[in-house]
């Protein structure tokens, strides 16, 4: 059964780009483009691994974050990051909120499927 | 001869003895010792220069011609020691506390500094004491004679012109070595004061010893001597009421005004307290020097031949008994009592006329100015040693002028009512505020001229200046001038008549002549000075504290140079004078660095002030008041500029701060304008790269894919084209760099071009209009194209963000006159409140974000608005979003 990703991004554009390359690979690619609710969506869909963007309309990728850490059955969830702001700070605040890996815009597909594959240790 | 020689043997050496005395006395001053030179035993005694060769020898003379009139002289001082002990007091006090040098000097600082008066009284001085110098050389002359004939023969090199001259001569070196060590008058002349203290006993004990002998060793015993005095001529004089009052008052008031008593009275004052003394001692002094007269007078009239000079029979009563050792002892009485007079009163004097007449002639004639010469303190001392010289050699000079025919006591009497004449002006200027420099002028003159022409011309007989007939009929026949019957009041004695006449008149001018003029402003300073000196100069508190002083002078020290460099300052002395402790004594070179110490802090006048108050007990003088009033005005200015400059530091951080805080927010700003423009340059960027990256990789792409992916890439890179152009439009309206193109134009026609521009555009949906083309027929004047971009911004925002089913916006025109309102409103939700402040910020982009734009549209027509001299402004109250373009009317065209 192919493993299940989820991808909370807002920009339409990013949201077909990555789940292309992540379905020709194989996996079964959820989106959502909100952060009011990512956290329920989270929660809601179990997917083996989160790609969660740092700007969203309705609350920050480091809210969401933080709460999917704090409890609800994401403590472990792995979790990648992608940022179009790439300054350092935004580094820190990952790491400090417990993602897996961060990444800055943008990327290289091949980066992005690499990330994916590790955190889920294909 | 051999009498004489042994005279002449034991004269040169008395007088040898004197000088040491005065020599020590002066070193031991000098060393800061001077303890001892300031007790008011010491004091008392100086005083007794009052009894001059006059009353040593005249007194008996006196007592043999006119009864006990001559206690009057000692009764007028007597009666000033103890009753008026508290006019003495204030003498001295202001004496001290104003520096003063001399009679002439109080007169003239009481009454404005006026110079005028100082040479008035000092003329006045100088001519009453001449004569009085005179009768001391006489007296010595007189006595070295009667030892001459006693000694056999009086054809020797002592004839008395020789011996006067001899005299003048010594007493003149002895003043000028002892009474010129020191230029300021107000330091005392320790040496000089010992000297004439020892010769106070000297005669007291000689005069003693006379009457002793006169009453115990002749006589036989106290009731022989009543007897013989009952018996004798004397018990038969009348007293003459008028003419005792008018004695009594005379010599009180020339103890007060004679130079050579205020000399030693004020002048050479150390302590206030020895008043307090010297009120009983003195009068006991001149009690015992008064006591054997009347004894002496008896004997001498009974046991001496008929027509001996009567006032030289204190001498020449034991040289009948063949008493040369008594003889000898009572000359150097009378020598001591002539000598110390000669003395004081040169002192007294030259100080006067030197001060009053020779420097201020010196000064003005060398062009002003101390700084004229840089050794004016030689001239100074130079002038006072002439002075002295000069006012001895008068003495002389006179003395061989009249041949010395006149008795004693009468030239003395005629010296005081000259002196006198001081009085009203003297204590009206100590009592009364109101007196002013006209008054005293006025007064003295009075009394001076009156004085002259009663009492001194008549003085040297008929035919001295005055003739015969001017004397008994008055000047050119005229009556009631006749000098001793002015105002035709004739009959009384011509000392009384005088006296009376002189003071009278005196008094009157000079109360009804300052009633009359007003004082000048230093005049009633002084006045109040004067009048007020006990308020003025602080309690009365002892001017040789030691110890006490210099723990005062320690805590203000302290106070202004601070705690251990006044203690470092005291230590340093202490060590030097030898004393234990750090409490130096305050000697005056310590005053003075001390004073120069605190000057360099607080100013020179100050310190003198400062200081003074302290040792002095010493008030402040108008020019230290002044001097003190120029520096705190600096140094009010200075704190002024102080303050000034704080309150500048103060502003300037303030500036400070506020420009760091602007720019720690501006900083913050500048960072999230950076994150903003980097997210917004990087979204369209990821998707361009992974598009490509997914063209260039993956294989068996339909053409669709292919045309769709294309395609993204395509408006990704048109978005970032219209983002950089944002910025840099953004950029430029920011920095002010935009060019104004400024043309005339339809609102109509602007519209419609904006509508149709905003409507090319891909985004957003299709926007219903609402218009009214007649609001909308107004000329313009501004840059079109800008304005346009304004409207393109507002009407492709309604298209993005209007949420309503059917968009409208409803574009209204209102003319103000002034001012032009273009309103484009909506029918959507609107925005929130918390967006309202926030929409005109950049990257402040709200609702949908999927839509384009980077959120620099409105902060662009903000900016442009501003160029345009207009604003752009959110309306409240709209049901939809809702903005006001306003246009001031330079703006519109001219109509």
């Amino acid at each position: 059964m192919a493993k299940k990703v989820l991808l909370i991004e807002d920009e339409p554009n990013i949201i077909e780009a990555i789940s292309f390359i992540l379905s020709r690979d194989g996996w079964q690619v959820d989106t959502h483009s909100n952060g009011h609710d990512a956290a329920d969506v989270v929660r809601k869909k179990g997917p083996d691994v989160l790609i969660l963007d740092v700007m969203l309309p309705g609350r920050s990728g480091y809210d969401i974050l933080r709460d999917l850490r704090s409890g609800g059955g994401t403590e472990t969830l792995p979790i990648l990051m992608l940022t179009a702001r790439g300054q350092g700070k935004d580094r820190e605040m990952a790491e400090k909120y417990g993602a897996n890996r961060f990444m800055t815009k943008p990327f290289a597909n091949s980066e992005v499927l690499e990330a994916v594959r590790n955190l889920v240790g294909v | 001869m051999g009498a004489l020689n042994a005279l002449i043997a034991v004269c040169l050496s008395y007088v040898a003895l004197l000088f040491l005395v005065a020599f020590f006395a002066e070193r031991s001053a000098m060393r800061g010792r001077g303890g001892w030179l300031r007790s008011p035993i010491v004091y008392t005694l100086s005083l007794s220069i009052y009894c001059t060769a006059w009353t040593f020898y005249g007194a008996v003379g006196y007592a043999a011609r006119s009864g006990l009139e001559y206690l009057t002289i000692y009764i007028g001082p007597s009666l000033v020691m103890v009753g008026w002990w508290w006019i003495l007091r204030k003498l001295v006090r202001i004496g001290r506390s104003q520096r003063i040098t001399s009679v002439a000097d109080l007169i003239s600082s009481r009454f404005g500094k006026s110079n005028l008066l100082a040479v008035c009284v000092t003329i006045l001085a100088v001519i009453s004491a001449t004569p009085y110098i005179a009768l001391q050389l006489q007296s010595v002359t007189l006595s070295f004679a009667v030892f001459a004939e006693a000694g056999g023969g009086g054809q020797s090199l002592y004839t008395g012109e020789s011996t006067a001259l001899w005299v003048a001569m010594g007493l003149s070196l002895f003043t000028v070595v002892f009474g010129t060590r020191n230029l300021d008058a107000n330091e005392r002349h320790h040496g000089v004061v010992m000297a004439i203290a020892v010769e106070a006993v000297v005669k007291l004990f000689a005069l003693l010893a006379v009457g002793a002998f006169v009453v115990w060793g002749i006589s036989g015993g106290v009731s022989e001597t009543l007897s013989r005095i009952d018996a004798s001529q004397l018990g038969q004089w009348q007293v003459n009421g008028g003419r005792w009052a008018g004695l009594i008052m005379l010599s009180a008031a020339a103890f007060l005004c004679l130079p050579r008593m205020f000399q030693v009275l004020v002048v050479e004052n150390d302590d206030e307290g020895h008043l307090r003394t010297a009120s009983w001692a003195f009068p006991l002094y001149v009690m015992l020097m008064s006591l054997f007269v009347v004894p002496i007078a008896v004997m001498g009239l009974d046991l001496l031949p008929e027509g001996s000079n009567p006032d030289l029979f204190v001498l020449t009563v034991p040289l009948s008994q063949g008493q040369q050792g008594l003889a000898m002892l009572s000359f150097l009485g009378g020598f001591s009592s002539a000598t110390s007079m000669v003395i004081v009163a040169a002192i007294a004097l030259s100080t006067m006329v030197s001060n009053h007449i020779v420097m201020p002639i010196f000064l003005r004639v060398t062009g002003g100015g101390a700084s004229v010469s840089g050794d004016v303190r030689h001239v100074v001392l130079l002038s006072r040693r002439v002075s002295i010289t000069g006012v001895v050699m008068l003495g002389y000079i006179y003395y061989r002028l009249t041949g010395g025919g006149e008795a004693l006591a009468s030239i003395g009497l005629v010296s005081f009512a000259g002196v006198a004449q001081v009085l009203p002006a003297m204590l009206g200027g100590i009592f009364w505020r109101g007196a002013t420099r006209l008054g005293a002028l006025a007064g003295l003159s009075v009394g001076f001229v009156i004085w002259l022409y009663a009492l001194f011309l008549p003085s040297f007989g008929p035919g001295f200046i005055l003739s015969e007939a001017a004397l008994l009929n008055g000047p050119f026949g005229i009556d009631w001038l006749q000098p001793q019957a002015l105002f035709g009041i004739a009959g009384l004695d011509p000392l009384v008549h005088a006296l009376l006449w002189s003071m009278m008149l005196n008094s009157v001018a000079f109360f009804t002549v300052s009633v009359m003029t007003f004082p000048s402003p230093l005049e009633r300073l002084q006045g109040a000075q004067f009048v007020n000196v006990f308020q003025h100069s602080g309690g009365p508190r002892s001017w040789s504290g030691g110890v006490a002083q210099s723990e005062d002078l320690m805590i203000m020290a302290q106070r202004i140079l601070g705690a251990a460099e006044a203690r470092a300052l005291f230590q340093r002395e202490a060590t030097r004078q030898g004393v234990r402790g750090d409490l130096p004594e305050p000697s005056p070179d310590f005053l003075e660095s001390l004073e120069r110490e605190l000057s360099g802090s607080v100013g020179g006048a100050t310190a003198h002030a400062m200081v003074g108050q302290i040792v002095g007990g010493m008030s402040v003088s108008v020019e230290d008041l002044m001097a003190v009033a120029d520096e705190t005005a600096q140094m009010m200015e200075y704190s002024n500029r102080l303050e000034a400059q704080s309150r500048e530091v103060t502003r300037t951080a303030r500036q400070l701060r506020e420009a760091n805080s602007k720019l720690t927010r501006l900083s913050v700003q500048k960072d999230a304008f950076l994150s903003q423009i980097s997210h917004e340059l990087r979204t369209p960027m990821t998707s361009i790269r992974a598009f490509s990256e997914i063209l260039r990789d993956s294989d068996g792409l339909s053409g669709d894919e292919l045309n769709k992916y294309a395609s993204i890439i395509h408006d990704e890179a048109l978005r970032l084209t219209r983002l950089l152009d944002d910025l840099l439009d953004l950029s430029v309206l920011e920095n002010g760099q935009v060019n104004l193109n400024l043309r005339h134009g339809q609102l109509g026609d602007l519209l419609d071009r904006s509508v149709a521009a905003a409507a090319a555009s891909d985004d957003g949906r299709a926007l219903r209009l609402t218009r009214d083309a007649a609001t909308e027929a107004l000329s313009l004047h501004t840059d079109l194209d800008r304005l346009s971009q304004v409207f393109i911004n507002l009407i492709a925002n309604a298209r993005k963000y209007c949420d309503a089913d059917q968009p409208t916006l409803d574009i209204r025109v209102t003319d103000h006159g002034d001012l032009l309102w273009v309103d484009f409103v909506d029918n959507g939700s609107g925005i929130s409140t918390d967006a309202q402040d926030v929409i005109f910020e950049k990257f402040a982009r709200i609702g949908e974000p999927r839509v384009g734009g980077a959120g620099l549209g409105l902060a662009i027509s903000r900016q442009i608005m501003q160029r345009l001299g207009g604003e752009i402004t959110y309306l409240r109250g709209e049901s939809g979003a809702a903005f006001r373009v306003s246009l001031p009317r330079p703006a519109m065209a001219a109509q």
